[in-house]
């Protein structure tokens, strides 16, 4: 081993132990006390909490005590679709309109990535002025003599897509196998060999037992319905206002690395403005795209203090996981299964993270 | 003759060292630093807290008070920094807590706390206060473990007088009352009915509807396991609860309990179900006047019963400087301490001692709530931590936002049934 070696493990050295303690074992313990039924009132007593396995998931996920999780887990996949769609159309548009070489463009740049630099409460407190519904922009229209606006913002109580929870196996089961038989059936189209016939038939059966047997009787049926809550369209709003001006600076930082000789190549060849964007710009736009949405969707999934601070906590119609992981936690004084939901949320997040994470590792030894 | 002579004297001089040992331990003062815990940090709480403080030191100039509280309504956020303070063997000099379930269940059951029968005994504090709240405060051996500062009301129906004139509406007894009568005819002449406030407020109504059509008995027996959660009688209380919902403004999620009552005086709603907490911002926030300026009553069906909830101190095992902890308890507890903190915050005195007829120091509302308080059925509160375990309170927080939206009295009982069941048992251990 050379020097220069001993010297940069000597320097990496602290920080892996801190890493591998503070983030890693305490990642470790988290899974472990999830797979407990550990709570205060043991911890005070000086008790052991014991192993119950997979319980507190099971409650989570059928329990007749812990809808509000079943709600959050709801909330948190629409939330983190509308808000990547919002912040990813309302960041490019910006950008595309900043790139038309305007004057008093740096100005513009900073007021669009202004709301950044605040804190998501500052958001949240702001807007939940704005959209109380009583005094709030409801009554803009005024103004101008227009009757009040209607929607009742955050404390909205519509849903839209209703759907029952225990249904949700059933659907998830119906699009995977339809998924798995397509394969199958275009690895047969492309091979006839044995291995897929069988592969096909087997997910032919299964999904003929899905829908024609009746698997839902398996779980108990209980009415316990869900839906899009149209309160997080409040929540989209605030969060978009805030996160826009970012992915608005992502998407100019790749519009200016699109060289000017491509654009107009593309024109001497013939191509409308409009062809120039979906041709040229947006596919090559694609890289950003991604790293946007990755950066929005962890931001999206862990999301608690702007819906802490517009809903107080109880609003369950802007509810989000990280809420319900504090609140079991420390006002419950479950400790265990709010590991648990602790546990499903970094799962949330690692689904997205790690693949990314992969790719730029990969693209990074190869430089 | 001369032996005795000798025994005189030495009589006389031992007598005289005792009397000087007494003063001497008299002299020796408590000093070094008191941390008191609380979640008094706004408005008469916070004035209170820091008068008492006041005189505090001047009684005991040697001693730091250091005032650690953490903001957040009804403690929730308190909570949370205390319970990790204890499980990491750190607890404060003294810590506020809710009497009744919340003291007992976790902190008491847990071993956590000195019992203070002596410094009862020691102030005569036995006999000056009321059996009821000392019941709540101890456990099933007698002994007490916390000093109750102040006792506030939760069944308390508020109005505008002048605007019930108006509208042509009296006071409603029952909440059958208020539903069939009050409630359509308010209605139609377009004011709500009862305002109401986000969730906690919700579960605050909620606990006096199940004490009005429950009664105090059958209440009572919701927390000790003799009403049953699943039976006919529960079930009537949320379907009385629903149409007591049907009843308030929509945007109730949005409001707070003062944005709530302010609807009442603002006159856009008749009635509003809050803690007496709320004569504190009638009278001093919008300068209205006891009786002419705003009304009260017991909640509708709960006359003659008094659901209540009290914040005490408390001596937690190992505390840091325990001579100057007791001393503060021992001045907490005291009449004069009560009637320093209570008037600025505006909830009664728990000792009975204190000076509830000087109308300087408490208005008509607290006069009139104090007899109610010597002379009614006394029941604790759920929203305020007097009954019922954090396990069964902060989940059924979310049995009522659920219900507020779904009004699906099934669920919604079948809900709260296992959650009793579940938790309720834990706490009793």
């Amino acid at each position: 081993m050379n020097r220069d070696r001993v010297t940069a493990i000597l320097m990496l050295t602290p920080s892996v132990i801190l890493l591998a303690i503070f983030v890693y074992g305490f990642i470790a313990w988290t899974g472990y006390t999830s797979v407990t039924d550990s709570n205060l009132r043991q911890q005070l007593r000086g008790e052991t909490a014991e192993v119950v396995g997979l319980k507190n998931y099971e409650d989570l996920f059928t329990g007749l005590l812990n809808k509000r999780f079943r709600v959050d887990m709801t909330n948190t996949v629409f939330f983190t679709i509308l808000f990547i769609v919002a912040c990813l159309g309302v960041g490019i548009l910006l950008a595309i309109l900043l790139d038309q070489k305007i004057k008093g463009e740096s100005v513009f740049r900073t007021i669009f990535l202004f709301p950044m630099a605040l804190s998501f409460v500052v958001t949240g407190v702001a807007w939940k002025w704005l959209f109380n519904p009583t005094s709030g922009i409801n009554v803009l229209p005024t103004v101008i003599g227009l009757p009040a606006g209607q929607f009742q913002w955050f404390i909205s109580e519509d849903r839209w897509l209703p759907f029952n929870w225990h249904d949700l196996g059933f659907y998830i089961a119906l699009i995977l196998l339809g998924m798995a038989l397509l394969f199958t059936l275009w690895q047969w189209s492309k091979k006839r060999s044995q291995w897929a016939a069988f592969g096909a038939a087997l997910t032919l059966l299964l999904l003929a037992w899905v829908t024609l047997g009746d698997p839902r009787s398996i779980t108990p049926i209980r009415e316990d319905g869900h839906g899009f809550n149209v309160a997080l369209i409040a929540l989209v709003v605030a969060a978009g206002w805030q996160m826009s001006g970012y992915t608005m600076a992502m998407y100019l930082a790749g519009l200016r690395g699109i060289s000017e000789d491509l654009r107009e190549a593309a024109r001497v060849d013939g191509c409308s403005e409009l062809q120039v964007y979906r041709r040229i710009i947006f596919p090559l736009l694609q890289p950003i795209t991604l790293s946007a949405m990755i950066i929005l969707g962890h931001i999206s999934l862990k999301i608690f203090d702007l819906a802490y601070t517009m809903g107080g906590g109880n609003n369950l119609f802007i509810d989000m996981p990280g809420i319900n992981m504090f609140f079991t936690t420390f006002r419950a004084s479950e400790f265990g299964r709010g590991a648990a939901i602790a546990v499903i949320m970094l799962i949330m997040v690692a689904v997205v993270i790690v693949p990314y994470l992969y790719t730029q590792l990969r693209s990074e030894t190869h430089l | 003759m001369r032996s005795s002579k000798w025994f005189i004297l030495v009589a006389a001089l031992a007598l005289m060292l005792g009397v000087f040992a007494l003063a001497s331990a008299q002299d020796a003062q408590p000093s070094g630093d008191l941390e008191i815990f609380s979640w008094w940090t706004g408005g008469g709480e916070e004035a209170g807290l820091n008068a008492l403080i006041e005189k505090f030191k001047e009684m005991y100039p040697d001693v730091n008070v250091i005032n650690s509280a953490v903001a957040g309504g009804s403690g929730v956020n308190a909570r949370a920094v205390l319970q990790t303070r204890m499980l990491g063997g750190d607890p404060p000099g003294t810590f506020q807590v809710h009497a009744g379930a919340e003291l007992n269940t976790l902190w008491v059951a847990a071993d956590k706390m000195e019992p203070l029968n002596d410094l009862y005994e020691q102030n005569g504090w036995m006999e000056q206060y009321p059996q009821g709240l000392l019941d709540l405060i101890s456990d099933d051996e007698g002994n007490i473990y916390s000093v109750p500062v102040n006792i506030h009301r939760s069944n308390v129906l508020w109005y505008i007088p002048a605007n019930l004139e108006e509208w042509g509406v009296t006071v409603p007894a029952t909440w059958d009352e208020f539903i069939n009568e009050t409630c359509p005819k308010l209605q139609e002449a377009g004011v709500t009915p009862l305002a109401v406030g986000e969730t906690w407020t919700q579960v605050h109504l909620w606990e006096n509807v199940a004490l009005g059509v429950l009664g105090p008995e059958k209440y009572n027996g919701l927390w000790d396991g003799t009403t049953d959660w699943a039976g006919e009688d529960m079930t009537q209380v949320w379907e009385t609860f629903g149409k007591v919902l049907d009843c308030a403004n929509e945007d109730m999620n949005a409001l707070t309990w003062q944005d709530a009552s302010r609807m009442v005086i603002e006159g856009k709603a008749a009635f509003n179900v809050m803690g007496d907490w709320a004569a504190g911002y009638f009278l001093v926030d919008n300068s209205l006047e006891p009786e002419t300026g705003f009304g009260w009553a017991p909640a509708p069906g709960t006359e003659g019963v008094f659901n209540m909830l009290s914040d005490t101190f408390g001596l937690p095992k190992d505390a840091p400087n325990r001579d100057a902890v007791v001393a503060w308890l021992s001045f907490l507890g005291s009449a004069e301490a009560q009637d320093i903190f209570n008037p600025l915050k505006g909830s009664l005195p728990a000792n009975t001692e204190a000076q509830i007829d000087d109308s300087e120091l408490y208005n008509a509302y607290f006069q009139n709530a104090y007899e109610d308080w010597t002379s009614n059925t006394i029941v604790g509160s759920l929203a305020h931590g007097a009954v019922a375990p954090q396990e069964f309170s902060s989940p059924f927080n979310d049995v009522i936002a659920g219900f507020q939206e779904s009004r699906d009295v099934a669920t919604a009982q079948a809900t709260a049934a296992e959650l009793a069941a579940t938790t309720m048992t834990a706490g009793s251990e």
